[in-house]
């Protein structure tokens, strides 16, 4: 068997894994556009920050493709695909045959209509290339005063690295609140005080209506109601979309990413999807949407790796989560948060003293979603029960307090988790 | 693949478990230094649960498709490919907190200071049996293949 995967992350990686867990002799290639070993995208802030060294930004290790078999081919974009033919047409004019694919191409940044957007000095914050971009920019232009356009997980990730080398960052989000699409109210404020106390400027409901150029750069922007903020350099933060271009004039059918079914195979008999660039149904809100995350990318590409070599695995769907570290505030949150608390259960614990805030929500006795904000360590145990759809009323009362642990689920719940060889998700 | 089995009911609370866990992880590896002389002090790697009666020490499961493997994004969490337990290696741990996310055993415990996973059961890597399981007086947990 021949499997091809165009991308080369988390969904990839995690395909080619199970493939090679079960097929040892089968060909595997990897075609990916950028030059790069498979490398952890999540950690291009943490390289902008100097937190970690280029060395440490490879997700496996040298000899990764070598040990499974891998024909890597980096710095090649695949372009079009012809599905009646089962070709792969790279931009270089190439045509690669296949007959078990992987589309596995991940989101692309969103940026806005802005005018100016295309100007020198303005960066997205989404694979290793704009981090070195933005490494070479501070290198080479003075800059001193950054705009980051979007206060949600990229945009402070990347406000949070700018800050620890010295620039001066502004924060501009649409919204009241930063993280609004994974936090509540309450874990937005915590997060947001630590922010400002750091000397993050933050200008909330508001949005970057122009970016003005200055001798060929940039002299600042210009915001929704006018004010004008100066700074040298635009970050556009905002987030990403499924990257659907290769299959939009394919028979392959695509809503806000590539319809997949639970074996991770799109509308295409052989033509597989996994990660960012999918929808899949989120189990808790009960409908079809992209969720980019980590987790779910690599496990859905397992899924279709699984598949591709002729399993029946399925991926039970997923739902919103994140740990998200900013400042040395440590939060985890999982499924439903954002959208106020009308219709759910809420049970809530704030320590004013140690600024820690943990909330669930339930739904019918289940828990369907978890914020936690510096005391995050057995946030996995949440996580667990709102995967399993346990029902949680019997012991509700136990689930905020400060010991809770495993100890504290009802016997068969318990003894299911702790007597078991582990879980097989 | 030889697993830590917990029997709750045989579990007398002794906590030996914990503290020879601790002792294996520490530098000197023994145990009046390791309690006395090392700072930073070495910590367990498996979670001592008690309440009331009922108690028990919990372990990494090292879960056959383990969640905070598929869940690392640095790929510092792994299986080890001969004793196919799951290890984490600490060059590559950037304290993301991903793994106590996804983690239903809620095992993996924080340091704050390297920000990095501080422990997390490695199944006592050269050793037959587990230490905490060698030491536990009432075989409340077990090593064995199932």
């Amino acid at each position: 068997m021949k499997y091809t995967i165009i991308g080369n992350s988390a969904a990839a990686i995690g395909a080619v894994e199970a493939i090679r867990s079960q097929d040892d002799s089968g060909e595997i290639m990897v075609i990916s556009r950028e030059p790069y070993r498979a490398y952890s995208r999540p950690l291009i802030t943490y390289l902008l920050a100097g937190h970690v060294d280029e060395a440490r930004m490879y997700y496996r290790d040298d000899n990764f493709y070598e040990r499974m078999g891998v024909r890597p081919l980096l710095g090649k974009k695949a372009s079009a695909l012809d599905l009646d033919e089962r070709q792969i047409e790279l931009e270089d004019g190439e045509q690669l045959g296949f007959e078990k694919l992987l589309i596995a191409v991940g989101g692309s940044p969103i940026v806005p209509q802005v005018d100016g957007a295309h100007l020198k000095g303005v960066f997205t914050m989404m694979e290793w290339d704009d981090t070195k971009k933005i490494q070479q920019y501070l290198e080479t232009y003075p800059v001193s005063r950054v705009v980051v356009i979007g206060g949600g997980l990229i945009g402070l990730k990347a406000a949070e690295a700018l800050n620890k080398l010295g620039l001066e960052v502004t924060v501009i989000e649409l919204i009241d609140r930063i993280m609004s699409a994974n936090f509540d109210e309450k874990a937005s404020e915590i997060v947001q005080r630590r922010l400002i106390q750091k000397g993050i400027a933050l200008v909330t409901q508001n949005t970057v209506e122009r970016i003005l150029q200055y001798k060929n750069r940039i002299g600042g922007v210009v915001l929704k109601d006018h004010r004008r903020i100066d700074c040298q350099m635009v970050i556009f933060g905002i987030g990403v979309h499924p990257n659907i271009s290769l299959v939009e004039d394919t028979p392959i059918e695509y809503g806000k990413g590539i319809q997949v079914d639970e074996h991770m195979q799109t509308t295409v008999k052989d033509v597989y999807a996994a990660g960012d660039v999918v929808e899949v149904r989120d189990v808790l809100l009960n409908k079809v949407r992209p969720i980019a995350i980590w987790p779910n990318a690599y496990k859905q590409g397992w899924v279709a790796g699984c598949n591709m070599v002729g399993g029946r695995k399925s991926y039970p769907g997923g739902f919103a989560m994140n740990s998200i570290e900013l400042f040395d505030v440590p939060t985890i949150s999982v499924g439903i948060l954002q959208n106020g608390e009308n219709g759910f259960e809420v049970l809530k614990h704030f320590d004013r003293k140690r600024d820690v805030y943990k909330k669930i929500m339930l739904r019918d006795g289940v828990i369907v979603g978890a914020i936690l904000v510096r005391d995050i360590d057995r946030a996995g145990i949440y996580t667990g029960l709102i995967r399993e759809q346990i029902n949680v009323s019997g012991f509700r009362d136990v689930l905020l307090r400060e010991d809770f642990g495993l100890i504290s689920l009802p016997k068969e719940y318990r003894k299911h988790l702790v007597e078991g060889e582990g879980v097989y998700l | 693949m030889k697993r830590i089995y917990i029997h709750e009911e045989y579990c007398i609370g002794c906590r030996l478990c914990e503290i020879h866990c601790l002792v294996r992880h520490s530098e000197s590896k023994k145990i009046v230094k390791a309690f006395k002389e090392e700072f930073p002090r070495a910590m367990s790697m498996l979670v001592f649960e008690e309440e009331g009666y009922l108690s028990f020490a919990l372990q990494c499961r090292h879960c056959e498709e383990a969640p905070c493997v598929q869940a690392c994004i640095t790929g510092a969490m792994h299986r080890d490919e001969e004793t196919n337990a799951v290890i984490c290696d600490q060059d590559k741990c950037v304290g993301c907190w991903m793994c106590i996310m996804v983690c239903p055993f809620g095992v993996i415990k924080r340091d704050t200071e390297t920000k990095q996973v501080a422990s997390k059961c490695d199944l006592c890597q050269g050793e037959d049996v587990p230490v905490c399981v060698q030491n536990c007086p009432n075989e409340a947990i077990t090593f064995e293949e199932r």
